[in-house]
């Protein structure tokens, strides 16, 4: 298999670098390791790039990453590949079941690669 | 003549918290939310209103939590004060008070009594045994669990619908159960001779022993059980527990004791108001006696509650008009329903019979003398048409010239008999569970209840028995049809469009990309229903390769990584192996990567074998040494050809009349990866004994003397259908030709998500159709369908070995984009020597002990 960026270097105030954004294919998600933490981060066909907990609430598996990308009523969305629930990119708010809200990490993407922050939860 | 009525500052003693006396405290607090009254219940069982309609769930699973019929919150939120296991024991109608079991007395306005029936137990010695049960509450239930757990021999004194009901859950207890039933029938009540011995076939057959005319005289200790029934005949039966079903009687003591007016076989009698000849006492549910009749089944004495509710809140006119008892069952998996005068007792009633002792089917209609009515039908093994038999008796509804028709099976390509939901008035009662009329349906409808769940929610239609479930979505397709919204065939709030309109955009216009086609024909960025339902139309109309980077986001995790997601974030791997048939080579390659990879293996329910645990990083190596020895992608993934089923046929079966296996070999490897709107399962069989279940799929090939009957559309999983033959004895070419004709039409019509079965039972014309366009080329599509089909056949590419030999889309095989950990959720422990997922104490107990080391 090819080569991967073995980046994790902090680049100040907990920011970590988990990869290129050309390693996401557009409208897909890569799952990253984080100081021990899975987290789930989506490259946006403009480029944009949001970071939420891998972790599924409803199957308890971690597969967020996985899921398909969309929007509904406007919203940027992901799909869980396992019972399907939609979960805000940009909140982590569940639609389906209002009391269920999932970890959203801030983003920044830098000389070609992605930062995930996930000290701060927006 | 009437009394003041009116609730408010008055004391209003309920005694009873039964699913009657809890929908009366619904009702009435619904109607007085502007004037506080001053409610208190009695409960004497230690629960609150529970759905005892659905008792028997209790045994499945369900907990007594999830029975609860009251609303959180409730009793705390409408100051009304309940007093649970508190039973009341006298009225005093002279002083208006209530005393109860614990020394209460609470004075009372008005008084209603919802105390519900007890089960009859007949007097018979040896029914004080501890080991003698009833079926009526929660904790009867119980402690049948716990004395099944320590029996082997159930039985059930009487053979009524409750002792079905019954006898399935010692049955499902895993108990040798037994039926014993007074008459000399079964469900007395509703059936006759014939359907009760139709009844009786069909259990019997489930392993469920029956004896009727049996009138049991004593219990006494047994030989080879705990206990012994000695019969009146002479013939005894040994079992260990015994559950009394034997009827029900209304609870009317305490108003017997209190001088109201009882029935002479007991009831608590009421006038149309349900008040009883106290006007300040009312009964209602199954205490209760209108008009000589009782009634055991909950919708009229929800009747009873609404009437009693509104003549409280000063509704004088109030009145029960009585109710049908017309009743639909599943009783061990039978069919059975009974509608109005079913033994046609009316003087000049007309019976109409109709019998299939090889399919398990009796139907009878009863009509009225000038053959103008339906007065009552009875229907067992088969059901379906009860919703529209129901309307037809309730409505009065004038019948067809030959109303045989209505219980004859539809011939072969026949049109479908059943009157349409459009033919009801507005007044029909289609939920009687909850009184909601059809006018009742098509308002919610109309003001924006326009999915099946929302109109459920809205109405509270076909959320009890569920019996009108099906007419419910009968109303709602047709209201929406009318209201030319069609809501449900538009794909998603992305397209105004069906899978079968967009399928032919793409088509004609020629475009290859998911981005062409929404900015076209659609808004917004796509989601999880269109994308991977575009996907499969561009797959069947161009057969790229789908996990070329451009078609990447658009796959369902399954096809992104040409395995089946299961449960804890782990792949399962199906390699194809056509027909069935395997090399002895091929199958210790599939034992050894098992073994390799440490992978659980388990034969699939289609002829193939499922090696399961695989982490995504793992896929591709695992395939490697698959594609090595020769296997190939078996599309378990996609929504794709499955398997072609086969049986041995004439090479090896003494009664194949044709080579079945190479007959699956040859379809399987033609149709391999073509994708549809849903799964595609094929099989061929050797002869009519039909070992390779075809007519269960959605292309079924079946042997005869002169070639291969040809059948369609078949269904197994959620909802069975037998398939339809859509043509006779053709030769081998024709076969085929037939079929690539078939599969094609149905992948440009057919909608997202759709199985052959559902596609042509909302086809117009259905089968005959269907033959019209492949055999007779209606259409003149044939010779366009055939060449889609040959190009699909001829471009074909095995997944899975595209993808090890490509790195770009190896790329994506790993759990980490940064790291080669693996995905530390996934935890396997062994059971029965193979591995599976942990369950979540497992995994917590682990991750405990893993903390108490470090
Ligand atoms: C593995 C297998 C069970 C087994 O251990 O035997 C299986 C497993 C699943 N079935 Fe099945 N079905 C399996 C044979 C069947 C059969 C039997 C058959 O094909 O002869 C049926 C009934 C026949 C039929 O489809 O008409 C069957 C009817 C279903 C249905 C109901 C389909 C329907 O039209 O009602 C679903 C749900 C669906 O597809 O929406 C389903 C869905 C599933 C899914 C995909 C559920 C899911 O989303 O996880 C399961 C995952 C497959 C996997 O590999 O992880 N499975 N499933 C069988 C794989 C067969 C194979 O070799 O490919
Ligand atoms: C297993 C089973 C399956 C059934 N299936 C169906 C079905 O499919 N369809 C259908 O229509 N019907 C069915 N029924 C019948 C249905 O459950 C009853 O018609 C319905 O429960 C009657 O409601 P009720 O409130 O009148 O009586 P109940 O639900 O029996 O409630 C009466 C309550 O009053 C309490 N009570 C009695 N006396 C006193 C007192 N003195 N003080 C305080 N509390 C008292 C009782 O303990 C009880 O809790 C089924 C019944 C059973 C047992
Ligand atoms: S279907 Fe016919 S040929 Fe095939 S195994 Fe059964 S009996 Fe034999
Ligand atoms: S008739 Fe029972 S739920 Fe509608």
């Amino acid at each position: 298999m090819s080569a991967r960026p073995k980046v994790q270097m902090d680049i100040g105030q907990e920011w970590v670098a988990v990869c290129k954004l050309t390693d996401i294919v557009p409208d897909t998600g890569v799952c990253a390791l984080v100081d021990g933490r899975q987290v789930a981060v989506f490259r946006l066909h403009d480029d944009s790039v949001y970071a939420i907990d891998n972790h599924d609430p409803f199957s308890r598996a971690n597969v967020l990453s996985r899921g398909i990308v969309g929007d509904l009523k406007g919203e940027c969305v992901i799909a869980s590949p396992v019972y399907k629930q939609h979960f805000s990119l940009a909140s982590g708010q569940c639609l389906e079941e209002a009391d269920v809200r999932i970890a959203v990490f801030p983003t920044r993407v830098e000389g070609g690669m992605v930062l995930v922050n996930i000290h701060i939860n927006k | 003549m009437i009394e003041e009525t009116n609730v408010k500052n008055k004391k209003i003693v309920v005694i009873g918290n039964g699913m009657i006396g809890q929908r009366f405290l619904e009702q009435l607090v619904s109607r007085s939310e502007t004037h506080p009254i001053d409610i208190t219940v009695f409960c004497a069982e230690p629960r609150p209103a529970y759905d005892r309609v659905q008792l028997t769930s209790f045994f499945s699973g369900k907990s007594a939590d999830e029975l609860n019929l009251v609303p959180e919150g409730f009793f705390e939120q409408h100051g009304i004060t309940l007093r649970l296991g508190d039973k009341a024991v006298a009225i005093d109608r002279a002083r208006k008070v209530v005393r109860s079991a614990r020394g209460h007395e609470l004075p009372y306005d008005k008084l209603v009594l919802a105390t519900g029936s007890y089960p009859f137990v007949p007097k018979v010695p040896g029914t004080e045994w501890q080991d003698c049960f009833v079926y009526r509450a929660i904790e009867d239930l119980e402690a049948i669990r716990m004395a099944a757990s320590q029996a082997r021999v159930g039985t059930v004194i009487g053979g009524g619908l409750l002792g079905l009901e019954a006898a399935k859950a010692l049955h499902d207890l895993g108990l040798k159960t037994h039926v014993v039933e007074f008459a000399p029938r079964l469900m007395a009540v509703q059936l006759d001779d014939s359907g009760g011995r139709l009844l009786r076939h069909k259990i019997e057959a489930l392993g469920v022993a029956v004896h009727t005319s049996k009138q049991t005289r004593e219990i006494v200790k047994g030989e080879t059980c705990r206990h012994k029934l000695l019969f009146a005949d002479g013939s005894m039966l040994e079992t260990d527990l015994i559950v009394f079903s034997a009827g029900i009687r209304p609870r009317d003591q305490l108003a017997k004791a209190a001088g109201l007016s009882i029935g002479e076989r007991g009831g608590i009698a009421v006038n149309d108001h349900c008040q009883t000849n106290d006007a300040d006492i009312y009964a209602l549910g199954e205490c209760a006696l209108w008009s000589g009749r009782l009634y055991g089944l909950v919708a009229p004495g929800y009747q009873m509650a609404e009437v009693t509710a509104r003549h409280l809140t000063g509704e004088h006119d109030a009145r029960f008009p009585g109710a049908d008892m017309s009743t639909k069952l599943k009783l061990l998996g039978v069919d059975v329903a009974s509608i109005g005068d079913a033994h046609g007792v009316a003087p000049d009633a007309l019976n109409y019979v109709f019998t299939d002792e090889a399919s398990g089917i009796y139907k009878k209609l009863v009509v009225s003398g000038d053959r103008k009515r339906l007065l009552g039908a009875v229907l067992v093994g088969e059901a379906n048409d009860y919703g529209s038999l129901l309307q037809l008796t309730l409505n009065a509804i004038p019948l067809p010239e030959h109303p045989e028709d209505l219980i004859l099976p539809a011939r072969e390509g026949g049109a479908s008999k059943g009157l349409g939901v459009d033919a009801l008035p507005d007044t029909a009662l289609i939920c009687s569970c909850n009184n909601v009329s059809k006018g009742g349906l098509c308002s919610a409808i109309a003001a924006g209840a326009t999915s099946l769940g929302a109109l459920k929610k809205g109405t509270k239609a076909a959320t009890s028995c569920g019996g009108c479930g099906p007419m419910v979505k009968q109303i709602l397709d047709s209201e929406l049809k009318k209201q030319g919204v069609d809501v449900k065939n538009y794909l998603c709030e992305h397209f105004a469009y069906s899978r079968q309109e967009l399928f032919h955009l793409t088509r004609v216009g020629g475009l290859k990309t998911f981005d062409q086609i929404i900015t076209k024909h659609g808004q917004g960025r796509g989601c999880d229903i269109c994308k991977p339902a575009v996907a499969s139309i561009l797959a069947a109309c161009w057969n790229e390769y789908i996990l070329k980077p451009k078609h990447a986001p658009l796959q369902d995790t399954n096809d992104y990584y040409l395995a089946n997601l299961q449960k804890d974030g782990t792949y399962s791997i199906v390699p194809r192996v056509p027909g069935g048939e395997i090399l002895p080579e091929k199958l210790i390659v599939l034992g050894e990567v098992a073994k390799k990879f440490g992978l659980y293996t388990k034969i699939t329910g289609a002829q193939r074998i499922d090696l399961f645990g695989a982490r995504v990083e793992q896929l591709p190596l695992i395939w490697k040494d698959l594609v090595d020895a020769g296997f190939e992608s078996g599309h378990a993934y996609g929504k794709a050809l499955r398997t072609v089923k086969s049986c041995v046929g004439s090479t090896w079966c003494r009664y194949g009349v044709q080579d079945s296996v190479t007959m699956a070999i040859n379809i399987e490897n033609r149709y391999r990866g073509l994708r549809s709107p849903h799964k595609l399962k094929m099989a061929v069989s050797g002869c009519t004994r039909e070992c390779a279940e075809a007519q269960g799929k959605d292309v079924g090939i079946i042997a005869t003397e002169k070639g291969w009957n040809l059948y369609v559309c078949g269904n197994g999983g959620i909802k069975p259908r037998h398939a339809d033959l859509l043509a006779k004895d053709l030769d081998d070419r024709t076969l085929v030709q037939y079929i690539d004709r078939f599969l094609m039409f149905y992948i440009r019509t057919g909608d997202r998500l759709q199985r052959t079965a559902t596609w042509l039972e909302n086809l117009e014309g259905g089968i005959d159709y269907v033959r019209k366009v492949v055999c007779e080329d209606s259409l003149g599509l044939g010779a366009e369908l055939e060449a889609d089909m040959q190009k699909f056949v001829d471009s074909y590419e095995c997944e899975w070995k595209k993808a090890i030999n490509d790195p770009e889309t190896l790329k994506r095989f790993r759990h980490f984009v940064n790291s080669e950990e693996p995905d530390r959720n996934v935890v396997f422990v062994a059971e029965r020597g193979q591995i599976r997922p942990a369950r979540a104490d497992e995994r917590e107990e682990r991750e405990m002990k893993a903390e108490s080391v470090v």
